[in-house]
């Protein structure tokens, strides 16, 4: 019963996300304000249905409701009930509804805090939301509906893939989702503005803070997968390149991208086309990246069910939201004039660098995800594309990028002198490349890669801190506490954010630099030695937990006559799939991670064991944090509901808007 | 409209044009080095009977399938009625190899799902399954009269493959 009456909300949730899509565009296209007030109201009642049939999924796990295939498939009577809880998206029907979910409940937000909005804008922006959502809605129910049953019912479930049965992935998902479903408010906006040909100051605006946001989201989602690849796959690696990975990481970089075209159009005028073209194209990767993760085209280690059918139909969708938006930019775009005009010395022209270095780099990870297809579908043979293509195209890229992301702040907007930011900024520069090589040298690990690294991290530091000198030293004869209490949320935001790239730096370049493995078999009271620390092996004991069997093994590190830790790595074998998973032991510190992960049993009390020393490591998602908190600053900045006052305020711009 | 806005356009065409026809291909279809090249020799315990044990070589002057299989895999299930079905007919003997399993449970899995197998050896540590390369189950090489691998299908098998590719390479193969 409870899984019809979530079909039934699901069916519903369909219909009205319609009735949202035609009915305010209608309206808005003939001025008739009644029906642009249907939008509202129908995204509304949208989540709330949407709410119960993700709610209806839920208890059938909880209940272990063997009836519904989805549940016999993913879950388990044995399964920890926060296992059964997440196990609703750990698999694709699921994580579908999560999907519709999550844009469903940003549409919610859009209407409940962007009531000063004018109302022909508003409306329009909801009708894509509403198409962007019925083409999800029917696209689970189509061919990926949740509610099957199965009947007979099954006697026990196949259990989630162990894999998933982590507390990374009970926030990762969710938090990946939200961010790629976020860039679907910048896009409705873009597509809004475009179908009113009015991009302005005032639309760069309204979308900052969105967009900010879902890249927060996008930026915390990414981490915690990353952090979760970390101490599950148990091999010590942070980011592996995988085609999902980078499906993550497409609309991440445009979504930067994106950030700081808008920052330019606000203030002004200028890229609008550029921002627009951005906008569509953040949320086209999103799209993108979900038809690579459903369809099958590209494989992964991240094995969810494929299916051509389903992959037909989300290409189709594809075509339709992305093949849609672009004529209209065709278009509408050439009727933009260009904007204010800038000097090729300002801070538009270190953005502008950024933009399409930032651009190209998604390209080129686009070019590395799809290669292998593109070779197959010319008959080129089967090739695979792995992280050395990756990493040599990536330093070139990102290396000018973080550059002109400390340069960019100390320029003028419109027009600078070249030679006064060269007098502010040669001493800082200077000092970063001779720390860079300083520390290359005292940790005795002189290549380009690991100075070029520093020395960046270095520059990024110091540049950060000449800069936060500067804003204090502006107005001078205030007291100190005023002047920083003067600096607006957002500037901070822009502060913690780029030095948070630095952090990530040092983390990438030192582990890069100076990460140490060692694969040993070892018996009890034996020992080994890595890094200057003393692994020994305790020996090995069986121990059976809820829904698994473990042999969990004592390795005490040590360092010369201190304990370090007691690390107890893991061999798990779940029962219901007879998967067997690698459960690491990890020492996490401020400066090094030591991490110990327990291989196969390679005769009777002897074991390979995985020792791993991992320096700075926890510095690369101490970086990501701070980038996330600098865009919470960023988007809680008080201006935007100042703005949005003022906007509301002014009903002449108000009613141009609607006309 | 000026052409250049139409870029965008034109890229995600020629794009969308690539992901469509990315559909019809298999990505799991990767060329073995093992076809070609002569089966690896294994001897292991039977499954039915563990005081014995199964040679490869005992199939020599057979076409015949090698079938890797086990019972914690979930696409073994799907393609398990099809080699039942094959088996009933009668096309040529399947050889199961029982990857990484417990007797029990692969024991249990012929008894509820019908056994499509001659004889099924046994890996219990997947040493075999090395030799062979697997990387996923199931797993299914066609050998010829010389022990010769002279295709591989990774992932279940399919009506499809079996009526395109099988069959006739199994014809040719029984007449040459």
């Amino acid at each position: 019963m409870i899984a019809e009456l979530g079909h039934f909300a699901l069916i519903l949730a369909l219909v009205l996300s319609l009735v949202q899509a035609v009915v305010p565009m209608v309206g808005a296209h003939r001025n008739r304000l009644a029906l642009m007030g249907v939008g509202r109201p129908a995204a509304r009642g949208q989540f709330v249905m949407l709410l119960l049939a993700y709610a209806c999924l839920t208890w059938a796990f909880i209940q272990s409701d063997f009836s519904v295939r989805l549940v016999a498939v993913n879950s388990h009577t044995d399964t920890p009930l926060i296992y059964k809880i997440t196990g609703v998206w750990g698999n694709h029907e699921g994580s579908l509804l999560l999907w519709a979910l999550a844009l469903s409940g940003w549409t919610l937000a859009v209407t409940l805090f962007s009531r000063h909005l004018p109302e022909a804008f508003m409306a329009r922006v909801v009708g894509v939301l509403g198409w962007v959502s019925a083409g999800f809605i029917s696209f689970t129910l189509f061919t990926s509906n949740p509610f099957e049953r199965l009947l007979p019912a099954a006697a026990q479930g196949r259990d989630l893939n162990p894999l998933l049965q982590d507390p990374g992935m009970i926030i990762h998902p969710p938090l990946l989702y939200m961010g790629y479903v976020g860039f679907s408010v910048a896009f409705a906006f873009a597509i809004a503005a475009l179908l009113t040909g009015r991009l302005d100051a005032a639309w760069a605006r309204w979308s900052r803070p969105w967009t900010t946001v879902a890249w927060v989201f996008l930026t915390a989602g990414i981490t915690v997968g990353s952090g979760w690849a970390y101490y599950e796959l148990g091999w010590g690696g942070w980011w592996f390149w995988d085609p999902v990975e980078n499906a993550s990481f497409m609309p991440w970089l445009l979504g930067t991208a994106l950030i700081h075209s808008l920052a330019v159009t606000e203030k002004r005028g200028a890229f609008r086309s550029w921002t627009v073209l951005l906008a569509i194209g953040a949320f086209s990767l999103s799209l993108l990246g979900t038809f690579l993760v459903r369809s099958g085209v590209i494989t992964s280690v991240h094995a969810f069910a494929t299916d051509p059918a389903r992959g037909l139909f989300i290409l189709a969708l594809l075509v339709l939201v992305i093949g849609v938006s672009l004529v209209l930019f065709a278009w509408r775009a050439p009727r933009l004039s260009g904007g204010g005009s800038f000097g090729l010395v300002s801070r538009e022209s270190t953005l502008l660098g950024n933009n399409v270095l930032l651009a190209v780099a998604c390209a080129a990870v686009l070019l590395g995800t799809l290669y292998p297809l593109f070779m197959d579908a010319l008959n080129m043979g089967k090739i695979s594309v792995g992280p050395p293509y990756f990493e040599s195209t990536f330093v070139p890229l990102m290396t000018p990028v973080l550059v002109l992301m400390m340069i960019g702040p100390f320029v003028r907007w419109k027009g600078d002198d070249g030679g006064r930011v060269g007098r502010v900024l040669w001493a800082s520069g200077l000092a970063s490349v001779l720390v860079g090589g300083g520390v290359a040298l005292a940790i005795d690990h002189v290549t380009w890669r690991t100075v070029l690294g520093l020395s960046l991290a270095a520059w990024i530091v110091l540049a950060s801190l000449q800069l936060l000198a500067r804003r204090l030293g502006e107005r001078p004869g205030t007291p100190a506490g005023h002047r920083l209490r003067g600096i607006p949320a957002a500037w901070w935001g822009m502060w913690l954010a780029h030095l948070g790239v630095g952090v990530f730096t040092i983390g990438v370049t030192l582990v890069g630099s100076l990460e140490q493995d060692l694969d040993v078999k070892m018996r009890e009271g034996q020992s080994a030695q890595l890094a200057g620390y003393t692994f020994t092996f305790g020996g090995a004991a069986r121990l059976p937990g809820p829904n698994y069997d473990a042999d969990r093994a004592l390795v005490t590190v040590t360092r010369g006559d201190r304990l370090v830790a007691s690390l107890t790595p893991e061999k798990r074998v779940y029962r219901a799939q007879g998967m067997p998973m690698t459960e690491a032991a990890i020492d996490i510190g401020p400066l090094r991670d030591v991490y110990v992960s327990l291989g196969d049993q390679i005769e009777p009390g002897a074991w390979i064991v995985s020792l791993h020393y991992r320096p700075f490591i926890s510095w690369i998602w101490a970086g990501c944090l701070l980038m996330g908190l600098g865009g919470v600053l960023a988007a809680l900045d008080r201006r935007y509901r100042k703005l949005a006052a003022r906007d509301a305020a002014s009903p002449a711009s108000a009613a141009a808007q609607a006309g | 409209m000026k052409a250049k806005f139409l870029v965008p356009l034109a890229i995600f065409v020629i794009l969308a044009g690539f992901l469509a026809y990315g559909l019809t291909l298999n990505p799991r279809e990767v060329p073995s080095p093992l076809v070609g090249k002569p089966a690896p020799e294994f001897t292991a315990p039977r499954l039915d009977a563990p005081e014995q044990s199964f040679r490869l070589a005992d199939m020599r002057g057979q076409v015949f399938l090698l079938n890797v299989w086990a019972s914690w895999c979930v696409s073994c299930r799907q393609e398990h009625p099809l080699l039942v079905q094959m088996a009933r007919q009668g096309v040529v003997p399947v050889v199961g190899l029982n990857y990484k399993d417990e007797r029990p449970a692969a024991l249990a899995w012929l008894r509820d799902g019908g056994n499509p197998y001659t004889t099924t050896a046994v890996d219990a540590d997947g040493r075999i399954g090395i030799e062979y390369g697997v990387y996923g189950t199931p797993e299914t090489f066609l050998i010829d009269r010389e022990g010769v691998i002279r295709y591989k299908h990774i992932g279940p098998m399919t009506p499809e493959v079996l009526r395109k590719v099988v069959m006739p390479k199994i014809e040719e193969l029984s007449r040459g």
